[in-house]
């Protein structure tokens, strides 16, 4: 403020200099803090303030391996009597990976209905609104972590603790007589990992979108307990549709979205099977999906709107 | 053009008034106090002019609409509420870091500069600070930032009166330069009467008061009136009377003769009265009749 004022030109009154210095640097500063600067450190206030959305697959990552290591030990021990079928090898991959993904998918529904609850419980939201950082972008950075910072996590700690199982196995079991190559091509490491990434995509991040806008609503309105805002209505509306009209189509409806796009399979096929009979076609044209994120859209439209009538609570 | 400006603001919580219809002008440069009791309406009007809440009527913040701007004007305007709004898990350095993140004119070498006079340390969380030292860290991260406007409501709540001293003083020192505008509320008036350049009361939604301290000086006198002149003084128009060690206190408004200050004077001890004593009396004396015309 004091900066312009030292290099008037002469003539030039002190405050239209500043008026319009201050235009210039606000241009300047827009063009700077372009939209995505703000929105990148929003998600990472989000881990620091969040850490169990890291943590808790961590966690459940390092547990599941240590079960698995000593699943291997008796397997070596009692080598005869296994009988050595794909799903003896395919089983604790796949396992994991169900898991993770089941952890991320709690985490992140906890996460949601605290994100834009949390901030107006310990008065913070006014910290946060006094800051340039638009309601959009708040509750963008809140639903990115859902939509792609957790299923890309559990992703990335699913694949490396495949790989690291794979490694244990190879060890425990060398020299046990059984080849170590079979483990390598009966898991099949890469082909499973590819076929996961599209699963946690498609599934986690586009699919169950409408589960988290949803959630970011009740969370950004309720006045108390957000959890029961987020299940008690829909809970409330099954049990009344079924008493009024014995029907479910609500039900049906929530259990369709939560089960997953994928086509219903034989009993006894594997989950590997499961994800791969959902191709990127099929996908793209199943109206559930567009729908679901039309529903999802307006439901975090709603919950920016509403974050910016509420405040401390 | 003024910092604020408002023409009819009006607010209201179900069938409670909160603002009635203020008008309102700040102009730059200015250290505005805004006293009045609780509910007056001042934390309304505040949280109105921070695009808080929406509102009725005109009003413009640095020639924005602050409602539809909010996250636009926050660049040129900073925000103390009372002191425990920091988020206690946040640590000291990343706030620091989110501010220079996603604040165009936030100086973190400046905000570094403060911080380093305290005992606050950059590895610490906010949970772990005293009240004192929360207050101190919010501080150092607004007056970081190059704002036009900077918005206080009771940023002293809960402090001792060393740190309320201490954040009086920094405030002036190292952060006004009368090209920036500061609006504050607070209950410690006797505390701020001396930073002030304006005072503005406010009771039940409305404005009742509003003056530059030079005015304040001017216009009102107080006088320790000695007892045998109390008839002619009280025939004089006092606005208050009070007693004070058996002695009476008589204020004036000398805004409609202004010669009558040697006048009143002559009747005892004059002198400028402090704002708690002319927001008693301005105030107090409202409040009082509303509540005798009501009974």
């Amino acid at each position: 403020m004091n900066g312009p004022s030292n290099i008037n030109p002469p003539g030039v009154t002190h405050s239209n200099m500043a008026s319009e210095s201050d235009t210039g640097a606000q241009a300047f500063s827009s063009a700077a803090v372009s939209a995505g600067r703000p929105l990148y450190w929003s998600v990472r206030r989000e881990l620091w303030e969040n850490r169990a959305i890291y943590l808790a697959p961590l966690a459940v990552a390092a547990i599941y391996l240590c079960g698995f290591l000593v699943n291997v030990i008796n397997l070596r021990r009692h080598m005869r009597t296994v009988a050595w079928t794909h799903e003896t090898f395919a089983m604790p991959y796949e396992m994991v990976a169900t898991v993770i993904m089941g952890t991320a998918f709690l985490v992140g529904i906890f996460y949601t209905l605290d994100a834009l609850y949390g901030e107006r419980r310990d008065r913070s939201i006014l910290f946060w609104k006094s800051l340039p950082v638009s309601d959009l972008t708040v509750v963008l950075s809140k639903l990115i972590i859902p939509l792609a910072v957790l299923p890309l996590l559990s992703f990335a700690i699913t694949v490396v603790t495949q790989f690291i199982m794979l490694l244990l196995s190879s060890v425990v079991l060398l020299g046990s007589g059984l080849n170590v190559a079979t483990i390598w091509t009966h898991s099949s490491f890469i082909h499973v990992s590819l076929l996961l990434l599209y699963h946690i995509v498609t599934v986690h991040g586009l699919w169950y979108a409408p589960f988290y806008g949803w959630f970011l609503l009740v969370s950004a309105g309720a006045p108390r307990a957000p959890f029961v805002w987020a299940f008690l209505p829909p809970f409330v509306i099954v049990a009344v549709e079924k008493l009024t009209f014995n029907t479910s189509y609500l039900a049906a409806m929530l259990l369709h979205r939560l089960m997953g796009p994928e086509a219903p399979t034989p009993p006894g096929s594997s989950m590997m099977d499961v994800m791969a009979s959902l191709t990127l076609a099929r996908f793209l044209v199943e109206p559930g999906l567009w729908i679901g994120l039309g529903v999802a859209a307006v439901f975090v439209a709603a919950a920016i709107q509403v974050r910016r009538y509420r405040g401390p609570i | 053009m003024a910092c604020i400006e408002a023409r009819g603001l009006r607010k209201s919580f179900g069938g409670t008034v909160a603002l009635d219809g203020i008008n309102l002008r700040v102009e730059d440069g200015r250290i505005l106090g805004l006293i009045g009791p609780n509910g007056a309406g001042k934390t309304t009007a505040l949280n109105a002019i921070l695009g808080l809440t929406p509102y009725q009527g005109e009003l413009r913040v640095l020639g924005r609409d602050p409602w539809m701007e909010r996250d636009h004007l926050m660049r040129d305007v900073s925000f103390i509420a009372d002191v425990a709004v920091l988020p206690r898990w946040l640590r000291v350095s990343q706030a620091l870091d989110y501010l220079a993140g996603v604040h165009p004119r936030f100086d973190r070498t400046k905000a570094e500069g403060f911080l380093v006079k305290t005992s606050i340390r950059h590895d610490s969380k906010i949970k772990t600070l005293s009240k004192g030292m929360v207050t101190q860290l919010h501080l150092a991260l607004v007056m970081a930032i190059e704002a036009k406007l900077l918005v206080l409501d009771e940023p002293t709540l809960g402090l001792d009166i060393l740190f309320r001293k201490q954040f009086y003083d920094s405030l002036l020192n190292d952060y006004f330069d009368r090209n920036r505008t500061i609006v504050m509320t607070t209950h410690q008036v006797e505390e701020i009467q001396n930073v002030l350049t304006d005072v503005m009361f406010m009771d039940r939604g409305r404005i009742v008061f509003n003056c530059s301290m030079e005015e304040v000086e001017s216009r009102y006198v107080e006088v320790m009136v000695h007892p045998e002149h109390l008839a002619a003084a009280r025939a004089s128009k006092p606005i208050d009377e009070r007693q004070v060690f058996g002695r009476s206190i008589l204020l004036f408004d000398l805004k409609p003769s202004p010669g009558r200050r040697q006048q009143l004077a002559a009747f005892g001890e004059a002198r400028t009265p402090s704002i708690a004593d002319l927001f008693l009396a301005i105030v107090g004396n409202q409040a009082g009749a509303a509540q005798g015309g009501a009974l």
